[in-house]
């Protein structure tokens, strides 16, 4: 009994993580068609800005809330990468709607560029660049919103960024001088320190629970019904569900479907920058972090089909359990007599790397039963 | 009219659904050897549909539909295609990068394996056939270009001409008129009716006028049901048909 | 078709420039270092398996970013071979392979046995990796699974590949990979300088053959087949085509000639690793294509070799700036420059870009131009 909570236990937490980092790649594949490679180097972004605000946080004047910096950096890590996304969307991807394999090809550039650029690229000025683009870009909308001056936007764009810039540039500098370790630039790991309460274990009677990842699944948990809510019951939600049945129809209806597009790849992007977070608590933050987890996103969607988000969740769920299942050896504890030859063949795929073969195999297998998932989507214009 | 012999296509109370939307509802419908047959209907009245179940496009939910005999069901779309069931489709769908030539070799070639292909060249016969055809459907000077440069006209020529030289028994023709001029859309009546009697032609349009030209026998199509069945003349005065295509029903409570 | 035999006629021109490539293939072992000759023997290998995504990319429109793992599997397999009959390297216990004894080895595993034999190797080094190719294509494509579903399960087989062969160390010695240069063939240290100028040569032999073979398949109404499945596969089947066996043996087809490639990568370099079956390099293969001009045999094997030689010239002078021109390539190549440098030639981009310079071009240079613009006009 307890092994089968232990299996069931780690299988939620793996797959939790693969949810997690599935769940905006899943959303944007779903829902535009776009299979995003640079998903896994979104989720990069969200690990080093993790990195960053407990950083901040280490600064004598933010000392004392050390403990809760966690939650900040979730929803800064959110718009930090929904923020890259939404450029990615606007500037190559918005190009490349209806050739999906182009797409794939130039997100992989993406995730080149983002991964030498967080080589070449002080994490300090990174911080000041993109404080830089979201005031340049929020500035004109925030001061429109307040004062409603329309005359010569030109003008105002103009002094928004230019205003972003200094600011950029003097946070930039700060941060060099404030926190030396951001100064410079590095294709090395770093390490994400967690607060006190987010380590060690969970003591329940025989076993003892690892807090990071309860908060994994806790987090996992709350962007699943968080995403639910928005697309089933939120306007922008239903605006999107519309777009992606019908995107003709929903020009003439007066959707904007272009913020919609936009929309989308920003929030799926912004999920990948919470996954970051969460992988950060689980090991070394690096430029290659991404690839890591990307493979795993992949199988989830690929099992999950595109149907529905219940999709990735079943996946992501059984997918987790079969890796501790086969990685741990499980069915040696459960079968202790099993025949040599079986006993062999069990040992022989007892790592988490040749677990995944072997789920590989059988995601294959099950797609010959069920070619477009578990969760397909049905209806005249689904074969194409 | 060609004597009507046993049924060569029979479709038996064929039923489709797409998510609870009844596309067709228990549709009955028979087609002579030889035959040449107008299917018509407004928009949305199945007409697509029910060339995609007899193409194997589409599995219909309940039903049966048989070809010479034997069930189509659960057999792919190739494996129909070869039993002899060609098909033109609504909007001109050509390969674009090949040229002319090229298009209506594939469509003639009888082999149709990877390997048959590397081995076996065109025969005589075929290359005959193709360049009868390209004269029959007035491409012989762009036999050379890409199908891709064509007019819309012209590709609608190309796809018949596809559908010609593939030689089915059962030819499917989807809109064949659609965009093309009045002198374009007499030919293709007259291609299409030359062509019934050592084929059977199942024709779906829009264009009355076209339809009045095949002179022959009209299925009318309306929610998935065969509404009514006979010649033009018929067809047209008959008031449920008048009040589909009009709507009048709405006004006559 | 009427014209074939005409087309088979010598052109002057051409026997020119296949001399000049001959005399030119010949005499480089003489012209530039070994150290070079090298490096483009390696590229002429990469050209290879260019010429496989070229054909199921750009012809048959499957976007395969797991060509690494024939490229690796060819790879292994000539290493293997190598391995086993070094007799004059050192030897673990039992005579085999030296890394076996660091693991405790002591028996062989049964998949290195028929490597003993070089008819096997060289069969094998095409054979395994197109029965493996023909496995997965069968099993993906037999369910109509395409697009973007069999781009991300390739790279999903491509990894899960490299995790198998990176793990495991008794097998295959792991991450390490097998070390070549200095084993022997035919007498000869496979390191040496004369044995590579051998192997550069067999490697322009055999990527000729390759070219020469890919150009048989793709003209005729095998290759307009294939083309067909790219832009209109439903229409396909409705003339009685079956597109899986000819996707798979496409697919088949592009895993042998990768397997080739990595075979003659692999004694060029000195090493098969796991690495080349890393993420990056697969899709790198994709971008030589996408650069050369995809559905374009030329393109490819150009692409192949251009890109490889710029990346060695730019990461020999600025290390850190390759990965952001590669980057920037992968965006201007589905941005801007879809048919790639091939096909921009062939689209007239020549003449455009002229043209926008202000530079009216002469239409004579450009016959087919003429053609094209012929056409419009009658309609």
């Amino acid at each position: 009994m307890s092994l089968l909570l232990e299996s069931l236990f780690n299988g939620a937490a793996i797959g939790s993580v693969l949810l997690i980092a599935a769940l905006g790649l899943a959303i944007v594949f779903g829902l535009m068609g776009v299979i995003n490679l640079a998903h896994g180097e979104l989720m990069m972004l969200g690990a080093y800005t993790t990195y960053v605000v407990q950083s901040f946080f280490k600064l004598p004047l933010l000392e004392p809330l050390f403990g809760a910096y966690i939650f900040v950096a979730v929803v800064v890590a959110f718009l930090v990468s929904g923020l890259v996304g939404l450029l990615l969307e606007r500037s190559v991807i918005r190009r490349l709607y209806g050739r999906p394999l182009e797409t794939l090809l130039a997100t992989w550039g993406v995730s080149l560029i983002l991964q030498q650029f967080v080589r070449t690229v002080p994490l300090a000025w990174s911080t000041g660049l993109w404080l830089a683009a979201m005031l340049g870009l929020a500035g004109p909308l925030v001061v429109n919103r307040l004062w409603g001056l329309r005359q010569r936007p030109w003008l105002l764009r103009l002094g928004s960024w230019v205003v972003a810039a200094g600011v950029g540039v003097a946070a930039a500098g700060w941060i060099r001088s404030a926190m030396p370790k951001l100064a410079r630039a590095s294709a090395r790991n770093v390490d994400v320190t967690a607060p006190r309460w987010l380590r060690g274990g969970l003591d329940l009677g025989d076993w003892t629970l690892p807090v990071p990842r309860l908060v994994i699944i806790g987090l996992t948990i709350l962007a699943v019904l968080a995403v639910y809510w928005f697309l089933n019951r939120s306007l922008w939600g239903l605006r999107i569900r519309a777009v992606t049945q019908n995107r003709a129809m929903s020009d003439c209806l007066g959707i904007p479907t272009q913020a919609v597009d936009a929309l989308t790849f920003g929030i799926g992007s912004g999920l990948a920058g919470v996954a970051g977070v969460a992988v950060s608590l689980l090991g070394s933050v690096g430029p290659n972090v991404g690839g890591d987890y990307i493979v795993g996103c992949f199988m989830v969607v690929v099992l999950g089909g595109v149907g529905n988000l219940w999709g990735a969740v079943v996946a992501s769920a059984g997918i987790g359990v079969l890796t501790d299942v086969i990685g741990a050896g499980r069915l040696l504890e459960i079968w202790p007599q099993m025949p040599t030859w079986l006993q062999q063949g069990v040992e022989f795929f007892a790592t988490t790397s040749m677990a995944r073969v072997l789920i590989f195999a059988l995601i294959v297998l099950v797609l010959q039963v069920r070619p477009a998932g578990l969760f397909p989507q049905r209806g005249r214009m689904a074969e194409v | 009219m060609p004597t009507p012999g046993p049924p060569l296509l029979e479709l038996a109370g064929v039923s489709v659904s797409f998510d609870g939307f009844l596309a067709l509802k228990n549709l009955n419908l028979q087609l002579a050897s030889g035959e040449l047959r107008a299917v018509i209907g407004p928009n949305g009245a199945g007409k697509t549909t029910f060339l995609d179940v007899i193409t194997g496009k589409v599995r219909p939910q309940a039903g049966d539909v048989r070809f010479r005999g034997r069930s189509l069901l659960g057999r792919n779309e190739h494996q129909i295609a070869r039993l002899g069931v060609g098909r033109k489709f609504q909007s001109p769908r050509v390969f674009e990068q090949l040229s002319v030539q090229e298009n209506l070799a594939l469509a003639v070639s009888e082999t149709k394996t990877p390997m048959g292909l590397l081995r076996r060249p065109l025969t005589n016969t075929q290359r005959q056939r193709i360049h009868h055809l390209l004269e029959v459907i007035n491409l012989a000077p762009r036999a050379r270009h890409r199908a891709g440069s064509l007019s819309h006209g012209q590709k609608q020529w190309l796809e018949i001409g596809m559908l010609v030289v593939q030689a089915p028994q059962l030819l499917l023709v989807d809109e064949p008129v659609a965009g093309l001029s009045d002198a374009e859309t007499e030919r293709t009546a007259d291609l299409l009716r030359s062509l019934a009697g050592d084929h059977t032609v199942l024709v779906i349009e829009h264009d009355m006028e076209f339809i009045r030209r095949l002179q022959t026998r009209v299925t009318v199509l309306h929610q998935g049901q065969v509404l009514c069945e006979g010649s033009m003349d018929r067809v047209q005065t008959d008031p449920r048909v008048v009040e589909v295509y009009l709507g009048a029903g709405q006004e006559q409570p | 078709m009427a014209d074939t035999r005409s087309r088979w006629q010598p052109r002057w021109r051409q026997v020119l420039l296949w001399g000049m490539g001959l005399a030119l293939v010949l005499a480089l072992p003489s012209l530039v270092s070994p150290f070079r000759l090298n490096l483009l023997g390696r590229y002429l290998s990469l050209a290879i398996v260019a010429l496989g995504i070229d054909l199921i990319w750009g012809y048959t429109g499957l976007l395969s970013l797991g060509q690494g793992i024939f490229f690796a599997l060819g790879g292994y397999g000539a290493a293997m071979h190598l391995q086993l009959n070094c007799h004059s390297c050192s030897r673990a216990a039992g005579g085999l392979p030296e890394f076996f004894g660091l693991y405790g080895v002591q028996q062989l595993p049964w998949f290195w046995e028929p490597f003993h034999s070089p008819w096997f190797t060289l069969v094998a080094i095409w054979l395994v990796p197109a029965v493996v190719a023909g496995l997965l294509g069968f099993l993906v494509f037999r369910n109509r699974i395409k697009g973007v579903y069999f781009s991300i399960l390739t790279q999903a087989a491509l990894l899960v590949f490299f995790n198998f062969f990176n793990g495991q160390q008794k097998l295959i010695n792991g991450t390490n990979g097998l070390k070549t240069d200095l084993t022997r063939l035919l007498g000869l240290m496979v390191g040496s300088d004369t044995m590579q100028r051998y192997l550069f040569w067999l490697t322009a032999l055999l990527a000729l053959f390759t070219w020469l073979l890919c150009r048989r398949l793709v003209r005729g109404r095998f290759g307009h087949a294939l083309l067909a499945i790219r832009d209109d596969e439903a229409r396909l089947r409705c003339l009685g085509y079956n597109p899986t066996p000819f996707k798979t043996m496409v697919f088949a087809l592009a895993g042998g000639l990768a397997g080739i490639s990595g075979a003659l990568y692999t004694v060029q370099s000195g090493i098969v690793s796991p690495q080349f079956m890393a993420a990056p390099f697969s899709i790198e293969m994709v971008i030589w294509v996408a650069v050369g001009g995809r559905g374009t045999l030329w393109g490819a094997m150009a692409g192949a070799l251009a890109i490889n030689m710029a990346k060695s010239l730019v990461s020999e002078a600025w290390p850190q700036t390759w990965l952001f021109i590669q980057g920037g390539l992968f965006l201007l190549v589905v941005t801007t420059l879809q048919g790639g440098v091939v096909g921009w030639f062939q689209e007239g981009g020549p003449r455009r870009l002229l043209a926008r310079l202000g530079w009216r071009a002469r239409l004579s240079t450009y016959p087919a131009l003429e053609l094209e613009t012929g056409q419009e006009g009658e309609d």
